[in-house]
């Protein structure tokens, strides 16, 4: 065998160009195959990657209507929706994988806020409960949080994010500035930033709604005592909750929900369909995996694409092999007549294709790693290479070898060695 | 006896012509005979060779060597026959032009599924044996033609088989190269060897111990021939001769380009 191997590798050299192109099918094939799946499997590790390592791995439990959050800021909470008070926070908080609960309310702002005059368009207002700034990983950068005197005297202060200080004020501090909302004035008093940022990667709108799309004027929070002021009706709260670890998000996410739901007070209401209210949990990581899982799809697809170029490959090969043959016709025959049984002919070509299609497989591996971080330089995708890949690719080129490598081998062993000799 | 044949018939069929090359050849042959075949150019003593040496089949008749009836031995014993009871010698050498005389001598060995160590020491007894111990890593391309079929001689007898069959074994020499080759043929009847071996040069025919003839397809012993046909023989061979050299010269070069 290994002298069988020996001998191929020894053909294939003497045979240079010709064996280089023989196996580029099988090299342009895997090179494909290498290539996406180092992408697709890039564009996974960095989503999830972005979402452990920025440690915001809370879940939003939010108040649909059907598929579409609730439309906030138009509407007074549905009567049998319930307000989420401390009972109902503590018996969330009792769920075995949640380690912190916090209620807001949520309201984008296209008009109706504005500093003086400056108008904040595009803002997102937020009502937070005393809880939610620290459990949505902001940290002050200037400034003070909300007391516990604030919510009980109602007072009308106002926390900045990074965004929306920027466009109340260029250099100097907002702390201090009276913003109006819907006509109150409200005073800032503080600055608060983001700390754990997850910043996904942007290619699409739909990343971008998914991200961005509620908050790309920046947040405003007032203490949610005030929302009732502001927009003369009780609004449904949503829910953030900071699950155990990342593994639990999804768990931590639907039990908040389930327990919600289970507090609504209409038991067969006709809202239940359709249109019916009701929470459900957004898991940053299963909205990731749907979208990846989108791009997979057609990635797949590329897949068997290529896959037909390794078919084309292997039947070059088996054309070169076949040539190869006839070319070697009297050396089987001398072969034959020194007593090699027909298993050792066969046995010699089979190794000849199959050494033949796993340097190509080699040759491919290398080109498709080459090419993704040629991708992952110039299209900005995120590539990791993965071993199990190349370890396949390199086993699934050996197979081709040995399968159109078949029909010419098998063609070597039967020739009958007298024919073979005088074969000129 | 070590090898007989009874009433061989050989039959080409072209096209729907019938063209016999053998008719009712009977011949048997002892263990240590060395016996010369001659004949003119396509008389049949190639195909007779071939048959002798179970690469070919007879189309009618019966062989028997060393105790097997040839034609109802399976591809595979006649691999193993071939591989262990006869070896070969052919006018135009036949090594495989990018393996060293070393691995060219220790083919049939790998065959017969011998050790790697066993290969290799059995392999340069045999090129000492045809002196050649100081060319063992050479490539073919890089030995003379006698050299050539001295390597081919020691691939030939590396599985010491009990038959050499050698094809003109001279044909593409010169007389010098022609001569170690024969020295070294005396030596190995002189061990035992049975040599059947095929020759267009009465010269080269008067080594050998016995000599038969073909012609048109017809064994005979000795002078047995017919007057006219071995005088012709005597213009013949050495146009014959001339020819296949050029042949083989041209298939060397090839070879080479190849390599």
């Amino acid at each position: 065998m290994l002298e069988n191997i020996r001998l191929s590798f020894q053909g294939i050299w003497s045979h240079k160009l010709r064996s280089l192109l023989t196996m580029l099918g099988i090299i342009i094939g895997i090179a494909a195959i290498i290539a996406i799946v180092s992408t697709i499997k890039g564009t996974s590790q960095q989503i999830k990657e972005n979402l452990v390592g920025s440690g915001n791995s809370n879940v939003e439990i939010k108040l649909m209507q059907g598929e579409w959050p609730y439309a906030s800021g138009n509407d007074t909470r549905p009567s049998y929706v319930p307000v989420v008070d401390e009972n109902i926070k503590a018996e969330i908080l009792a769920v075995d994988e949640v380690t912190g609960v916090a209620s807001y309310r949520i309201g984008s702002m296209y008009d109706g806020i504005n500093c003086g005059d400056i108008g904040l368009e595009g803002v997102s207002l937020i009502g937070a409960d005393p809880d939610y700034l620290s459990l949505a990983g902001y940290t002050l950068t200037a400034g003070r949080l909300f007391t516990d005197r604030d919510y009980d005297r109602y007072m009308k202060f106002a926390i900045l994010d990074a965004t929306a200080a920027s466009t109340v004020t260029t250099g100097e501090s907002p702390i201090g500035k009276t913003i109006e909302i819907k006509g109150d004035p409200y005073v800032v008093i503080g600055v608060v930033e983001q700390t754990d940022t997850f910043t996904p990667k942007i290619t699409s709108i739909e990343d971008w709604e998914t991200y961005y799309g509620d908050s790309a004027g920046g947040r405003i929070f007032v203490p949610d005592v005030d929302w009732p002021m502001i927009f003369g009706f009780d609004e449904p709260y949503n829910i953030i909750v900071k699950p155990r670890s990342t593994d639990d998000m999804t768990k931590a996410g639907k039990k908040t929900a389930d327990i919600l739901n289970d507090h609504f007070t209409n038991t067969n209401s006709e809202n239940q369909g359709e249109n019916g209210y009701k929470y459900r949990s957004q898991d940053l990581l299963e909205k990731a995996k749907q979208m990846q899982e989108v791009s997979e799809s057609t990635s797949r697809q590329l897949i068997w694409i290529a896959s037909i170029s390794l078919i084309v490959g292997g039947i070059g090969v088996m054309n070169i092999m076949l040539v190869s043959v006839t070319e070697r016709t009297r050396e089987i025959g001398l072969k034959k007549a020194l007593g090699a049984r027909k298993s050792v002919i066969l046995g010699q070509f089979l190794t000849e294709a199959a050494v033949l299609t796993s340097i190509g497989g080699l040759i491919g591996v290398s080109g498709g790693v080459g090419l993704a971080y040629l991708i992952s330089n110039v299209a900005g995708m995120p590539v990791a290479i993965s071993g199990a890949a190349i370890a396949i690719s390199v086993a699934f080129s050996t197979v081709i070898g040995i399968v159109f490598g078949f029909i010419p081998s098998l063609k070597a062993a039967n020739l009958s060695p007298i024919d073979a000799l005088r074969y000129e | 006896m070590l090898l007989e044949l009874k009433n061989i018939y050989k039959t080409y069929i072209q096209g729907s012509m019938e063209i016999p090359v053998l008719k009712d050849i009977n011949l048997s042959i002892d263990e240590g005979e060395y016996v010369a075949i001659m004949g003119p150019s396509g008389s049949g003593k190639s195909t007779l060779m071939n048959i002798i040496g179970c690469i070919d089949k007879p189309t009618e008749g019966t062989y028997l060597l060393d105790g097997y009836e040839i034609e109802k031995c399976k591809d595979r014993e006649l691999s193993a026959i071939r591989n262990k009871e006869i070896g070969f010698v052919f006018q135009n050498f036949n090594l495989l032009p990018r393996q060293s005389a070393l691995d060219n001598v220790g083919l049939p060995m790998q065959y017969a599924k011998a050790g790697k160590k066993e290969r290799r020491e059995r392999s340069l007894k045999m090129l000492e044996m045809v002196d050649l111990a100081d060319r063992v890593n050479f490539k073919p391309t890089q030995l003379s033609g006698g050299q050539k079929q001295r390597v081919a001689i020691a691939r030939a007898m590396v599985n010491q088989p009990k038959i050499l069959l050698a094809d003109e074994p001279t044909g593409a020499l010169d007389t010098k190269s022609g001569e170690q080759v024969m020295q070294i043929f005396d030596e190995l009847h002189q061990n035992g060897v049975t040599i059947i071996m095929i020759t267009h040069s009465p010269e080269i025919a008067s080594c050998a111990k016995r000599v038969i003839r073909i012609i048109d397809g017809e064994l005979y012993e000795g002078t047995d021939a017919p007057k006219k046909h071995v005088a012709s023989e005597q213009e013949t061979p050495a146009e014959d001769t001339r020819e296949e050299k050029e042949a083989s010269e041209e298939e060397q070069t090839s070879e080479d380009s190849e390599a």
